[in-house]
């Protein structure tokens, strides 16, 4: 392979991995941006979205088949699944600790994060489960370059949930409400916003675009995991705080970067791909001690 | 006779441990401009903020067009056309101002009749209409003041409550921001006013009442207040 050759070839790894670390880390940043909380949980729920796509596409695929038809049918559903059971956790555990200092309901979501991950562990024996489809290994082969027609599928999946996320944001009443509250909330009181209703639809939509992630993954790696949602959780942390946290542009621009790093990184001589979450966390480190506020973050000085 | 529509009856509230308003009475009636004066921390904002629903009233009514409020949640109270103005204009900062007087009018569900009154605000706030792109971080205290104004406009406003509009404003600025307040009421809305500028807003005002330490001391037309020289020298500075 030419090094051109591998150029194209990580460039497209990296945007597929990007792909699933943006979509978790806009999660991340949605419910940071709106509450002040690093919603420690949110790996998890990308991991139950992970089974519970599973679960559906194992109750449809008898109907719709294990291919696109009835992945992308359970990928739906599963979003529907998460997003509600993120209402749920929000409801009850964050929402009666707002007022309480912020170290308890961080703390709290450290404890959502234990109960949903020994859940599924309890549920699943600990084992990890075939991810099985129907998907094959054609794909597109240009030069000793090759990209699977399920990898360019997954990461036009994603592009479209970001696409939709930003018209919603910025174009509708309820996006912009969403941002209005990140910035003042007694004000958007004032305006005749409904917050708590707005901070619900915030946790579902993050948890929603999570469990998309968590279904892609499954299909991508072909296995899942109780534990698969820990070091994402922690990646999509990084790509929220590369792109400066709270920012929803910065947590599609801060995950597509990670995941590009990443690939990259492996290629760097005498460092091999088992070397890639040392080299993520690293970055995090340096970002955190000399650009806190990331590639497009506010300015803000905080002590969480 | 016109009638009430606001009234507040014996309403206290507490900020934690502190007793802010100990027990007021006071009514609006439909078109007048009501003014209340005071010295910092007598209570003004905190009125405010208890009618509207952002701070509980522990005890006491808040009545709004013949509907009880008082344990209302602000959005609600806001959906029936009571719109507050609070202190330090808190514009949406990192928002267009476009997107500022959009949420204005959260409660409509009615784009034409949304765009409607956007053009009627940008005909009274021409500054705005030229700036609607830009980030409202970037306008000067009055042009905030403005959106803060136009923004509460963007609602079915009934009662407009405005917070201290004039503070920290060029004496010209103050001019053209009582001057719009007027217009507003000559338009119909009605307007219950806070200000530390008490000459400025007795001129224009039909009632007035004097907050202190929680509780309303003095009360009356404007004109009297005005021209008492005694209550202007004990309770409004000079």
């Amino acid at each position: 392979m030419s090094s051109l050759d591998i150029f194209f070839q990580q460039l497209a790894n990296g945007l597929i991995l990007g792909s699933f670390y943006a979509l978790v880390a806009l999660g991340y940043t949605m419910v940071y941006g709106i509450i002040k909380l690093l919603n420690f949980a949110h790996g998890d729920l990308y991991m139950c979205g992970a089974f519970v796509g599973f679960l559906f596409l194992s109750l449809v695929s008898g109907l719709l088949g294990e291919s696109w038809t009835g992945i992308l049918c359970s990928m739906v559903l599963s979003m529907l699944t998460i997003g509600l059971l993120g209402v749920l956790i929000q409801r009850v555990a964050y929402r009666p600790m707002l007022s309480a200092p912020r170290l308890s309901i961080l703390i709290t979501a450290l404890a959502v994060s234990m109960v949903l991950s020994n859940g599924v562990m309890a549920l699943t024996d600990g084992d990890y489960e075939a991810f099985n489809t129907d998907l094959g290994f054609e794909g597109l082969e240009m030069g000793n370059v090759f990209i699977t027609y399920t990898q360019i599928v997954l990461v036009v999946s994603a592009a479209l949930l970001m696409l939709t996320l930003f018209f919603f944001i910025n174009r509708t009443m309820y996006g912009k409400a969403m941002r209005a509250i990140a910035i003042d909330q007694d004000a958007c009181r004032l305006m005749g916003i409904n917050v708590n209703r707005v901070i619900a639809l915030t946790f579902f939509i993050g948890s929603a675009l999570a469990g998309a992630a968590g279904v892609m993954a499954g299909v991508y790696y072909g296995s899942i995991h109780f534990f698969m949602g820990f070091v994402i959780g922690l990646k999509a942390f990084t790509a929220a705080v590369i792109g400066g946290i709270g920012s929803i542009r910065g947590a599609m621009l801060g995950g597509l970067a990670l995941g590009l790093l990443e690939a990259f990184g492996t290629q760097i001589p005498f460092v091999g791909s088992e070397w890639k979450d040392v080299f993520s966390f690293g970055i995090l480190i340096l970002l955190l001690v000399f650009k806190p506020t990331g590639l497009l973050g506010k300015t803000e000085i905080e002590r969480m | 006779m016109s009638e009430t529509i606001l009234e507040i009856q014996d309403v206290e509230t507490y900020y934690g441990k502190i007793h802010a308003l100990r027990g007021i009475s006071f009514s609006v009636q439909a078109g007048e401009i009501v003014t209340l004066l005071g010295a910092n921390g007598a209570g003004k904002s905190t009125t405010l903020r208890t009618i509207s629903g952002l701070n509980r009233a522990a005890r006491g009514s808040i009545t709004f067009m013949g509907q009880d409020i008082t344990r209302m949640p602000p959005h609600d109270i806001v959906a029936m056309g009571l719109i507050h103005v609070p202190e330090g204009r808190r514009v949406f900062k990192g928002m267009t101002i476009k997107e500022n007087l959009e949420l204005g009018s959260f409660t409509l569900n009615d784009d034409t009749e949304r765009r409607r009154r956007m053009d009627h605000v940008f005909e009274m706030f021409p500054v705005l209409y030229e700036r609607r792109q830009r980030d409202a971080a970037l306008l000067s205290g009055g042009e905030q003041q403005m959106l803060a104004m136009g923004r509460a406009l963007m609602a079915d406003t009934k009662v407009l409550l405005l917070d201290e509009p004039s503070m920290g404003l060029a004496p010209t600025m103050v001019q053209s921001i009582m001057k719009i307040i007027k217009r507003l009421n000559a338009e119909g809305v009605t307007i219950l006013l806070v200000e530390q500028n008490a000459k400025a807003a007795l001129k224009f005002a039909n009632y007035g009442y004097v907050l202190e330490t929680g509780s309303i001391v003095v009360k009356g037309e404007a004109e009297q207040l005005r021209k008492d020289e005694s209550i202007v020298k004990a309770y409004l500075g000079e």
